[in-house]
């Protein structure tokens, strides 16, 4: 049943001279869920997503947003979708309010107008800014503001191209509670994301690389598939352990994480013992090791490492 | 020992209009080592960065960079730094190797010196394939890694790097930092600003600023076992996702995230972990043990600064 999919894509390509950014890539996203899209910096993230807005031409393919054809029906797939752009798409000399009526103006919001800016101003704590211009806002803010005119005509569903780059730890997790609460109440969300503790919280994740979907799978599932095991190694010198440890053949990677390294290995029963001989020869006593879960940015990394 | 220092910031104020942005700071940068700057948006590590790089004129307080006072020498500041702002310093119509030319040309490469450079550095910012692109068709994470290249190549003995990898895949972050810890290793004294605190976990000493001013300091350890920074367990669930909504609002919750594949959640003491168990028993969730950990700098970060 095609025709559940929010989005259906079907052998898209995208070239940009000799560059192909989207290679004959097919995706469902399913109805209702959190979709997030990650991959290395140039891997075609913005590309996908704009072609699925209808914002660039497909040079091959289908593409289907609820049904309808992006490419017959571009006007119609884009009064459905909310598009949140990587770079700010507000008015900076305009006011809070005045950009949400900017907004609803171009998407012929009117008679529901003041009803759904008053409910996303109270939902996204910006109602005492209403008059503030949006070039005064600090970046959390300006990011919320940005949803909410993403979401001013209730579009079934919405792509966010890295909606929380360069913002804080705690506005982003404010961000995310309310990314939660619209998706609850029934908002499809396809969003591309450099971090991985978000794309932890989606419900399925794709990894693009090279314009082309790679594996789509439930964070757990592609961090069960992963092939090896973490093993997180504490001790005093971490740059030295580092250093040490990178020379083994059963390490593939090695990273400062915190106050610990973790090492990617093949077997974490086999490595353990050789690691901490290895260690304790680079005169580094006393060092703890355990296997440890791998989280999804062990699995990204792998996965790019491979 | 001022010799030793490669910034001096005291009682720094800015103000834009009726508003501080930076609101009598002081703190010193020692040679050689990675200084990070953290704190939420709009708390004045940009303008401070600004201020130190002589683009920004303090109101009042003095800071000197590399011994030139910033307000009265910034050229010969200038000369002698590298900056990387936040927001984008690229020519959209200039491909990757015109700006690698331009930067080296302005900060005093030619001939056999510049091509050289360029050559280097586009290769060590990993845009070699990229060199004939213009900037404005490049990818958010290759900018950034041109805006670096930009700042490195003329070796100087100061970096500033304002949110250098915001928007930079995993893979190319920890490439990032290789770099710059290799500068560092090198000599180099670095001043940084990020949001990602794994990255934050780098950097020699650590400064937090909220609201124009220094909320706590220290290296990133002495950071964690701050007194006041409440107890730390780590969770180990299948159900982290489903826990950390649960958690949403519970009043001696200080701060709960997603630390790779465990959830940290910071109470205010020993007893609240107990109230903790409790709480996650009565929701039907199997937590398993509610190991004590030392909190990540993301926890220390959520626990001194509330969202607005």
């Amino acid at each position: 049943m095609p025709n559940a999919a929010a989005i259906a894509i079907s052998g898209v390509t995208r070239r940009f001279g000799t560059v192909t950014a989207v290679s004959a890539l097919s995706l469902d996203v399913v109805r209702g869920e959190i979709f997030a899209l990650v991959g290395p910096d140039g891997a075609g993230k913005t590309t996908l997503i704009r072609l699925i807005c209808g914002a660039l031409a497909l040079d091959a393919g289908t593409l289907r947003v609820d049904g309808v054809d992006v490419v017959r029906r571009t006007a119609a797939v884009q009064a459905s979708i909310g598009y949140m752009p990587q770079r700010f798409s507000l008015y900076p000399d305009l006011t809070v309010m005045e950009n949400l009526r900017f907004y609803g103006d171009i998407f012929g919001v009117r008679a529901a107008f003041a009803e759904r800016a008053r409910s996303l101003l109270d939902e996204f704590s910006l109602a005492p800014f209403v008059d503030r211009r949006a070039d005064a806002l600090s970046g959390g803010m300006k990011q919320k503001l940005a949803l909410a005119c993403t979401l001013i005509h209730s579009p079934p569903t919405i792509l966010l191209d890295e909606p929380t780059a360069g913002v804080d730890p705690v506005s982003r997790r404010e961000f995310w509670r309310i990314l939660y609460g619209i998706n609850r109440a029934g908002t499809t969300v396809f969003v591309s994301t450099p971090y991985m503790d978000e794309a932890e919280r989606a419900h399925r994740v794709g990894f693009i690389i090279g314009g082309r979907m790679l594996d789509v799978a439930t964070p757990r599932a592609l961090k069960d598939g992963m092939r090896g095991d973490v093993v997180e190694v504490a001790c005093g010198a971490r740059g030295d352990a580092r250093r040490a440890l990178h020379g083994d053949p059963c390490v593939r990677s090695v990273e400062i994480f915190g106050e610990t390294l973790h090492a990617l290995v093949g077997s974490a029963e086999e490595s353990i013992p050789a690691l901490t001989r290895r260690l304790e020869a680079a005169g580094i006593a006393g060092a703890t090791l355990r296997r440890i879960p791998a989280s999804l940015e062990d699995a990204f990394v792998a996965r790019l490492a491979a | 020992m001022s010799g030793d220092l490669s910034v001096h910031v005291e009682h720094l104020t800015r103000r834009f209009g009726a508003f501080t942005a930076v609101d009598g700071i002081s703190f010193d940068i020692r040679a050689g080592e990675i200084w990070g700057f953290l704190g939420p948006n709009g708390a004045g590590k940009s303008t401070t960065i600004r201020i130190l790089c002589g683009i920004l004129a303090p109101t009042s307080g003095t800071a000197t960079v590399l011994g030139f006072d910033v307000a009265r020498d910034p050229e010969a500041v200038k000369l002698r730094i590298g900056y990387m702002a936040q927001g984008s310093s690229l020519w959209n119509d200039l491909t990757v190797e015109e700006h690698m030319r331009l930067y080296a040309g302005l900060f005093g490469l030619s001939g056999a010196k510049r091509r050289a450079a360029v050559e280097e550095w586009t290769a060590r910012v990993g845009l070699t394939e990229q060199r004939g692109v213009l900037a404005g068709a490049l990818p958010g994470g290759f900018r950034k890694r041109l805006a670096l290249g930009c700042a490195l190549m003329h070796r100087p003995q100061m970096l500033f790097l304002d949110e250098p990898t915001a928007g930079v895949d995993p893979l190319s972050r920890r490439e990032f930092w290789d770099l710059i810890v290799g500068f560092a290793d090198a000599g180099t004294t670095v001043m940084v600003t990020t949001h990602y605190m794994d990255e934050a976990e780098h950097c020699n000493r650590l400064a937090l600023i909220y609201g124009g001013k220094i909320v706590a300091r220290g290296t990133p350890s002495e950071l964690k076992r701050a007194p006041d920074a409440g107890v730390t367990v780590e969770i180990l669930s299948e159900r982290n996702v489903a826990i950390l909504d649960a958690l949403d609002g519970v009043p001696f919750v200080r701060s709960a995230a997603l630390a790779g594949a465990s959830l940290h959640v910071t109470v205010d003491d020993r007893r609240d972990v107990d109230g903790l168990r409790a709480l996650l028993e009565g929701r039907g969730f199997d937590a398993g043990p509610l190991r004590d950990v030392t909190p990540s700098l993301e926890d220390v970060f959520a626990s001194v600064v509330r969202s607005p």
